[in-house]
């Protein structure tokens, strides 16, 4: 073994000590060398690679073709909205607006600025119109006793037994529309025997014929709440329901509106309210006192007696506040105003004979311009149904009218239907009173079709087609001319009708563009008083006999006179005050259910005469003693899917009084709950939540009634937003943020239908509404006042009495959406990031982001998160509008329809806000303030709610901040030192004193 | 002067020898099942299957299914997920840290607490995904590189350290229980025969029993008892930063790591309990699982009954001292709100129940051990009930105050993880030595005296 150090090599080339074979010399195999071909790992690469690309690919979702127009229409862009100005007209409700349509199809109303009416103000019912445009449960077209029929036989087959009739009548409600008024008069001369019969289902037949004896002109006044001082309501809620409460609300504002600072407003209008259930005008009020409908009179002889010093009969009216509102009508100086709800002829004289008194006339009511919306004429229908039994009438033509349904003689009407020879309904469905018309003749909704209204004298407005007809309808004007042997179409005649007597010159273009048009015309304003007020009738007034048990039938906020009931918008649309969704109640006191034995949870039976209905139970605080409160409009019986919820209370309204005495409540069941999106009645003394003064102390400390905690630390007390854990969020370019004023806020819920409008909101239906799982997005927190000292202190019973609402309870509507906190609380629980701050000072939600924890919405302290339980869409358990192909086309195509098992809450129109400032862009130019507005604050009638950039240091949110900064503005919640970008103004009220002034001042002190 | 140490009480009575051991313990895993273990099972799959079913409808159509609200965003969910989390601490805390305090009567009951602890945090992590409104995305919780624009989780979110804090502490247990079988595993591998001996054979990793295997097993045990004990005071710390860390009242409450932690020992404690003594019985194992196991149990169940009791106490003292109204009012809301009856519950079960243990005679009957210790799981699951949700359903805004109901869905929800705990314990029971044969004959004591 001594020659070791031998070598061998493998060949020539490794003794040649070759660069190229020593570099590879540890490769048994020179890869590179083996040209083209597929290796073993390359085919397994491709083999993978295969293999994931087939199975992503057999993944894909199914392609959806998309078809470009061939020939595509002037003005209309993929995703570039247009708006058209029109007009909503249901039964008297007018509202100027404009309508938002996205490829054709309108998705969205919005208030018309231009209109000296309506003042680009809209209410809940006008925003949820527009998906009544897409209900699937209309009529596909004309029909005959239940089957189908088309337009060429209809037509031959009407007019030949029109011609044939002796006694024809038009049955319609009130209709605003001049032109249509003059087709009925071309109607009327080719058949003579026609007689128009207008009604109203929410009438004010009373004020009618009171003016119409006193000062000789059947109309109702314009009323100018801006011009009182001091105003009293008797069960007239004309800020929700009463002659045309978008304009009311508006002016009633204009009164209530405060600024800080040395040259501030710091004046308001006092407002009184007597009435019998709570209202959103009632808990508006200042002085609120609850009152029987029968007592309507009793009052008002207090009053007018009082006022006047005469005596027109003695009146056993009680009340604290009577001298007090009466001291204040007189001292307004003819500033003040009185109105009145009842239907009553001769309680309308007394409020006549009042505001004479207090010479409101020229100050606070004009006579020169008179408000259309309510004409039709009690005995009128009356006399209808009457001959109607009678067998006299041959035909008869219901337009825009359902009275089987919403008169109170329905009944008799639909008995009596089956000895008319012909009968037509022009309804969209086979409704109450279409079902039992031998020809139904349906008319298109108003967003498909042309018209006219003048809602106050001189002011006119149009109302043109966004969208080409949906079934195969046409027009009841069309339809009348057509009968009445013109060979006109209505939109022609529309034209020349407004050529001719209303546009004297003027552009039709223009008018249509504009929606409305003033021609500045006004009636005679003779005001002079006229009555015998020592008449028996109204003497009689005085006397308050006891009626027992009486029933107010009211009309709701959401679901009116039951003409849009099919409409699961407005189904869903909380009651402002009571917070009940799908259906009406009986609304009592909690004293008188004590007294009647049922609690809320229960159903009872509610009769009167020969009518009774069954109903849950609600237990309402501010409800007058010995009455119940039912709402109209419900009961549908043929309305749809959506509609056909609670009972009918028209039947109670004996000759459209809305009231009637003599009622009974028997409990018929128990262990319900009612679907309220509000079970929590009072505040709880909890001062960051809800601040509010009255305007003695106002006018004295900007900051009356605003808490301001202070947190206790080693250097003393500190405002919380001084001590901070966070870094904050830089807003360089935006600060989006809004000012709510709870002052002019009515809870008229305007905003909720308008946000649930434009950010595809989901209905639930009622059993989810009873599971507290609503979507809205922004929710009108109501809370009453509690006679329980509001000052929090650790002991259980104060707590549990602080909880339980006075018997008439003070209320303040708050309205409460995500409040984008600058410190959010959300952004920081989320395990996936799917909601975070936006460099502008938005919260976003992320929805393709979000897996679904709720975390975000536990730690909300505003509790604005909404969860989808459940797929809302698609979902024949959910058998609303997301559910079919037509009700789908309300979708806003903006926003995203949110799937199953993700967050949601209001992005404050995010969607709006990047659509305006690309216009801005476009034109190179900042956002200016006010054009870019989110639907809440767009669609307020009382501009309670300020949306625009902090940044910007002239828009009206920077000027009203600065100004408020050290007045009312507070933050919600500011101790937890989230920082809002949503400030709320104190709510100011006009009294004397506040209940718990002493309470609140005490307390403004160290709070940790 | 001489002093006379006492003699210690056998751990293991009966006069068992190492064969003795052997062949009790492994009987069960070789012979036929029985009577008894097949009912049980049977039901358990029933549950399992009748659970599955609402898991299956709440994946199919939603949380709906469940009695949440706008409000109370969390209920049954995240309640049982705490609860199975709290149970699943006793393992660990048995194995790793009676460990390395030489507890030596640990041993008996070891492997049976870290089983229930593995399949407790199964169940627990279980409702991770059953809470969530998306649950085939819950791997976004996870922080995977991805193709979203690199788009990361959000690790300010208690949410996030939940997830790392529940895996990290499942793979340890599972490594934790499974290193502490291979020698038992091997022990059967030795004793069987055919296709049971190749399957036993490969779970034991080729266990040879050599000095130096031995050698690294206790290595390795202690190492990983030194990993673990971190954890049996971070997990529950770390899920009570779900509460902790948030604004809303009764869950911004900085006594709550400790107070979970305890809480967490007691409920385990309490069903490790239960366990063992249906195994004591079932397996007839009263020589291994003594007296003084089930009174030394009692002990630990009284005395972090005590520490949850004054956490309890002393939140409300905070609620009151602080001076902050919302805080002070979701106290007084919690004893004497619409839920009140919860707070009942959760006080009676977990803080007067145990006090029964001062007494000798009943620490050490085995009938009121296992009443007792039913009775505090029950009120551990109270315990998150009303700190959930009882905080949630009156907190700032009194306009979205609600109320709690629970539907079928939670209820079949929670049923599916009994049903997935009992399939797991009592497969685990059948196939694999319930007692830890090995670490027993440590502590058998053995004289040749014994030898006749």
């Amino acid at each position: 073994m001594d020659n070791t150090n031998k070598r061998y090599w493998k060949g020539i080339e490794e003794l040649k000590n070759d660069i190229s074979v020593v570099k590879n010399a540890d490769q048994e195999f020179n890869l590179e060398e083996i040209d083209g071909g597929t290796h073993r790992r390359d085919f397994l690469k491709m083999l993978g690679f295969g293999v994931a690309a087939v199975s992503l690919a057999a993944c894909d979702a199914p392609v959806r073709k998309t078809i470009p127009y061939l020939n595509k229409p002037v003005d209309v862009e993929p995703g570039i909205p247009n708006y058209f100005a029109s007009t909503y007209s249901e039964g008297g409700d007018y509202c100027s607006i404009l309508v938002k349509t996205v490829e054709g199809r309108p998705v969205k109303i919005e208030g018309n600025k231009l209109s000296k009416v309506t003042n680009g103000g809209v209410n809940a019912r006008v925003h949820a119109s527009v998906l009544s445009l897409y209900d699937i449960e209309k009529l596909k077209g004309p029909q005959k006793a239940g089957t189908d029929i088309s337009w060429e036989d209809l037509d031959k087959e009407v007019t030949s037994s029109l011609n044939s009739a002796n006694a024809i009548r038009l049955v319609s409600g009130t209709i605003l529309s001049p032109s249509t008024n003059s087709v009925i008069q071309e109607f009327k001369q080719k058949y003579p025997s026609t007689i128009h019969i207008s009604y109203d289902p929410n009438s004010v037949s009373g004020l009618l014929e009171a003016n119409k004896s006193n000062f000789g002109k059947a109309a109702i006044p314009s009323y100018r709440f801006d011009n009182a001082d001091t105003i009293v309501g008797i069960n007239c809620d004309f800020l929700g329901t009463w002659v045309s409460p978008i304009e009311f609300a508006g002016q009633w504002a204009k009164g209530r509106r405060l600024t800080s600072g040395k040259d501030g407003k710091k004046s308001m209008s006092r407002h009184y309210q007597f009435e019998t259930g709570m209202t959103t005008t009632g808990a508006a009020a200042d002085y609120r006192q609850m009152m029987k409908p029968s007592e309507e009179g009793a009052l008002l002889v207090a009053l007018y007696n009082k006022l006047t010093g005469n005596s027109i009969g003695s009146s056993n009216f009680k009340s604290e506040i009577v001298d007090k509102c009466v001291a204040d009508l007189k001292n307004s100086n003819g500033k003040a105003l009185v109105v009145s709800g009842s239907n009553d002829v001769n309680v309308q004289i007394l409020v006549n004979a009042i505001n004479t008194s207090l010479g409101s006339y020229g100050n606070t009511i004009d006579f020169s311009k008179t408000i259309n919306t309510r004409q039709g004429n009690e005995s009128d229908i009356t006399t209808f149904v009457s001959e109607l039994k009678s067998g006299k009438i041959e035909a008869v033509i219901f337009l825009n009218a359902n009275p089987v349904y919403d008169h109170s003689l329905g009944a008799q009407i639909a008995e009596a239907l089956t000895k008319v020879k012909t009968s037509i309904s022009f309804a969209d469905r086979a409704d109450e009173t279409a079902a039992k018309c031998t020809y139904i003749a349906p008319a298109p909704h108003y967003l498909e079709s042309w018209g006219d209204a003048e809602p106050k004298t001189g002011s006119y407005s149009l109302m043109q087609p966004t969208i080409s007809l949906i079934f195969n309808t046409r027009q009841y004007q069309d339809s009348l001319l057509k009968w009445s042997g013109s060979d006109s179409s209505y939109q022609q005649y529309l034209k020349n009708y407004w050529q001719a007597n209303i546009l004297g010159g003027s552009s039709w273009v223009q008018a249509l563009h504009d929606g409305v048009f003033e021609t500045g015309a006004s009636t005679s304003t003779n005001t002079a008083f006229n009555a015998d007020l020592s008449s028996a009738a109204v003497g009689s007034l005085s006397s308050n006999k006891d009626n027992g048990l009486e029933i107010s039938v009211f009309e709701s906020i959401a679901i009116g006179t039951g003409s849009q009931a099919n409409n699961p918008w407005l189904q869903e649309l909380p009651d402002p005050i009571s917070k009940v969704t799908w259906e009406n109640t009986l609304a009592l006191s909690q004293k008188t259910a004590n007294e009647l034995g049922v609690a809320q949870g229960d159903w009872a039976k509610l009769s009167a005469g020969d009518y009774s209905i069954e109903l849950p139970i609600l237990i309402q605080p501010g409800q007058a003693h010995g009455t119940v409160s039912v709402a109209m409009g419900y009961g549908r019986t043929a309305a749809g899917k959506a509609g056909n919820v609670g009972q009918n209370a028209y039947p109670f309204s004996v000759s459209n009084k809305f009231w009637t005495g003599g009622a009974k409540i028997e409990k018929t069941k128990s262990g319900y709950t009612l679907a309220q999106t509000q079970t929590h009645e009072t505040v709880m003394g909890r001062q960051a939540v809800v601040q509010e003064s009255v305007l003695s102390e106002y006018v004295k400390n900007d900051k009356a009634g605003r808490f301001e905690p202070m947190i206790e630390t080693s250097t003393g007390p500190k405002k919380p937003y001084t001590i901070t854990l966070w870094n904050g969020h830089e807003k360089q370019n935006h600060s989006w943020g809004m000012v709510i004023d709870l002052n002019t806020c009515t809870g008229c819920a305007s905003c909720l239908v308008s946000c649930q409008a434009e950010n595809n909101v989901a209905v639930v239906g009622k059993k989810e509404v009873v599971r507290a799982r609503e979507m809205h997005w922004i929710r009108l927190d109501r809370y009453y006042s509690s006679d329980e000292n509001s000052e929090y202190s650790i002991d259980i019973n104060h707590l549990r009495r602080m909880e339980i609402a006075s018997e008439n309870p003070e209320v303040v509507i708050q309205p409460m959406m995500c409040q984008h906190c600058s410190n959010a609380p959300c952004e920081t629980v989320c395990p996936v990031l799917a909601t975070t701050h936006s460099s502008e000072g938005l919260n976003q939600m992320t929805y393709n982001r979000c897996v679904g924890t709720r975390y975000c919405a536990n730690n909300c302290p505003y509790k604005v998160r909404r969860f989808n339980w459940w797929k809302y869409f698609e979902n024949d358990d959910f058998d609303y509008n997301m559910n079919n192909e037509l009700g789908r086309m309300v979708l806003n195509p903006d926003v995203t329809v949110r799937s199953r098992g993700v967050i949601e809450k209001c992005s404050m129109c995010v969607q709006r806000i990047q659509a305006g400032k690309l216009v801005a862009k476009k034109a190179k130019r900042r956002p200016e303030d006010g054009e870019i507005e989110t639907a809440c604050s767009q669609s307020c009638p009382t501009n309670a709610i300020t949306f625009g950039d902090m940044l910007d240091p002239e828009s009206r949110i920077s000027k009203i901040l600065a100004r408020e900064k050290e007045g009312r503005a507070f933050h919600v919640l500011e101790e937890i030192n989230v920082q809002p970008q949503v400030s709320y103004l104190t709510k100011i009220r006009n009294k004397d004193k506040a209940i718990a002034s002493e309470t609140h001042e005490a307390h403004e002190g160290h709070h940790a | 002067m001489q002093v006379v140490s006492p003699i210690r009480e056998k751990l293991v009575t009966g006069g068992k020898t190492y064969h003795n051991v052997t062949e009790d313990i492994c009987k069960q895993v070789e012979g036929e099942p029985t009577k008894e273990w097949k009912i049980a099972f049977g039901v358990a799959l029933l549950v399992f299957a009748y659970g599955g079913y609402w898991v299956g409808r709440t994946w199919w159509q939603g949380l709906g299914v469940w009695g949440l609200n706008k409000t109370v965003g969390w209920a049954w969910d995240i309640t049982n997920f705490v609860w199975w989390v709290g149970i699943g601490h006793a393992g660990t805390l048995i194995s790793a840290i009676l460990l390395l305090f030489r507890q030596k009567w640990r041993t008996s009951i070891n492997r049976a607490a870290e089983a229930m602890t593995i399949f407790a945090v199964l169940c627990a992590g279980s409702f991770i995904f059953f809470h969530m409104g998306r649950p085939w995305l819950a791997y976004w919780a996870l922080p995977i590189p991805n193709t979203f624009g690199s788009l990361w989780v959000n690790f300010n979110s208690p949410l996030v350290w939940d997830v790392f804090a529940i895996s990290t502490y499942l793979s340890v247990s599972v490594l934790f229980w499974y290193i502490g079988l291979i020698p038992d595993l091997a022990t059967i591998r030795d004793r069987a025969t055919g296709i049971r001996k190749t399957i036993y054979g490969a779970l034991s990793f080729g266990w040879t029993g050599g000095a130096r295997a031995w050698a690294r097993y206790e290595d390795v045990s202690l190492i990983l008892a030194g990993l673990s004990t971190p954890l049996v005071l971070s997990v529950h710390t770390i899920v009570s930063f779900d509460f902790a860390t948030s604004v809303i009242p009764g869950w911004h409450t900085t006594i709550f790591p400790p107070y979970f932690v305890a809480g967490a020992i007691f409920s385990g404690f309490a069903m490790v309990q239960n366990l063992m003594l249906i195994t004591r019985v079932v397996f007839k194992m009263e020589d291994y699982i003594t007296i003084e196991h089930i009174s030394l149990m009692n002990k630990v169940i009284t005395i972090t009954g005590s520490i949850v009791g004054v956490a309890y106490i002393t939140e409300f003292f905070i609620a009151a001292y602080s001076g902050v109204q919302y805080e002070s009012y979701a106290f007084i809301n919690r004893a004497t709100g619409p839920l009140w009856w919860s707070y009942a519950m959760m006080m009676t079960c977990n803080v007067l129940s145990p006090q029964i243990f001062w007494f000798k005679a009943l620490r050490e009957n085995i009938v009121v051990s296992f009443v007792i210790a039913v009775v505090v799981n029950i009120g551990m699951w109270f315990e998150r009930f009303v700190i959930i949700v009882t905080s949630l359903h009156r907190d700032y805004l009194p306009s979205s105050w609600t109320y709690f109901t629970p539907r079928m869905g939670d209820i079949g929800d929670y049923l599916f993880t009994f049903g997935l705990f009992f399939t797991c314990f009592l497969l685990f029971a059948k196939f694999l030595p319930v007692i830890n044969m090995a670490e027993v004959k440590a502590v058998l004591k053995t004289s040749s005296e014994d030898k006749k």
